[in-house]
């Protein structure tokens, strides 16, 4: 019983080592092969912190089935990871909009408000957000 | 069973990294070589995990943590200069 129950488990990290590199990999070759920066951000961003976090939690087993108990380190890396991804993706994106794209040949918002990102009354206001008295909001815009 | 995985993980995560120097080296802009260290610190992160099951310790741990912290906050730095010019105003 026990035999076997080890076995699923070895089983399972393996598993999870395997798909979590496949992942890596997969996310590393679209950063590499891509044309364009837009579609570059793609692959690290999705498919490489899936690879992580497979690798994580096979981590994560690997030591709940050798030692008996639950580590807590791997959930922290793969909740930092997950959180800071997105984040970083933004950045990245917003750099990239204004160091190499202008507004005319971004594809239209179908709205009367342009891009945010290039609004320079909205960059401008957000500093000083919380700084201003109530009611005189600069994000008081007509839907 | 977890040896071969292993062998196969650090094999394809190293080709990973490898892709990762090659996007680093040739990327046309800056966004792209930041994106490329932002990908090579997600590599580093997975290399040391699979090096902990390898050797069956929990000592790297909180160097795999340290390592992805940094790697964020470098990454939002280097976005900083280049929105902005300055890291901090």
């Amino acid at each position: 019983m026990n035999g076997s129950l080890a076995l699923i488990g070895e089983a399972l990290v393996a598993l999870l080592i395997l798909l979590g590199s496949f992942f890596m990999l997969v996310g590393s070759f679209g950063l590499l092969r891509l044309p364009t920066l837009m579609q570059r951000l793609h692959a690290p961003t999705k498919a490489t912190t899936l690879g992580v976090g497979g690798i994580l939690i096979a981590s994560m087993l690997y030591f709940l089935f050798t030692t008996g108990r639950l580590s807590i380190h791997e959930l922290l890396i793969t909740l930092f990871l997950f959180l800071t991804a997105p984040v970083s993706a933004y950045m990245l994106a917003k750099a990239h909009l204004h160091r190499s794209r202008a507004e005319p040949t971004l594809p239209n918002t179908g709205r009367p408000a342009g891009w945010a990102t290039f609004d320079p009354q909205a960059e401008a206001a957000d500093p000083e957000e919380g700084l201003r008295p109530q009611g005189t909001s600069s994000h008081a815009r007509q839907p | 069973m977890i040896q071969a995985a292993l062998v196969i993980g650090f094999a394809s995560v190293g080709v990973a990294t490898l892709f990762c120097l090659l996007r680093l080296v040739k990327g046309p802009d800056a966004v792209d070589r930041v994106l490329a260290l932002d990908t090579l610190v997600t590599n580093a992160v997975a290399l040391i995990m699979l090096l902990g099951i390898a050797q069956a310790t929990a000592i790297h741990f909180e160097a795999a943590l340290l390592i992805a912290m940094m790697g964020f906050v470098g990454t939002v730095a280097f976005c900083k200069f280049m929105l902005r010019g300055d890291v901090i105003e």
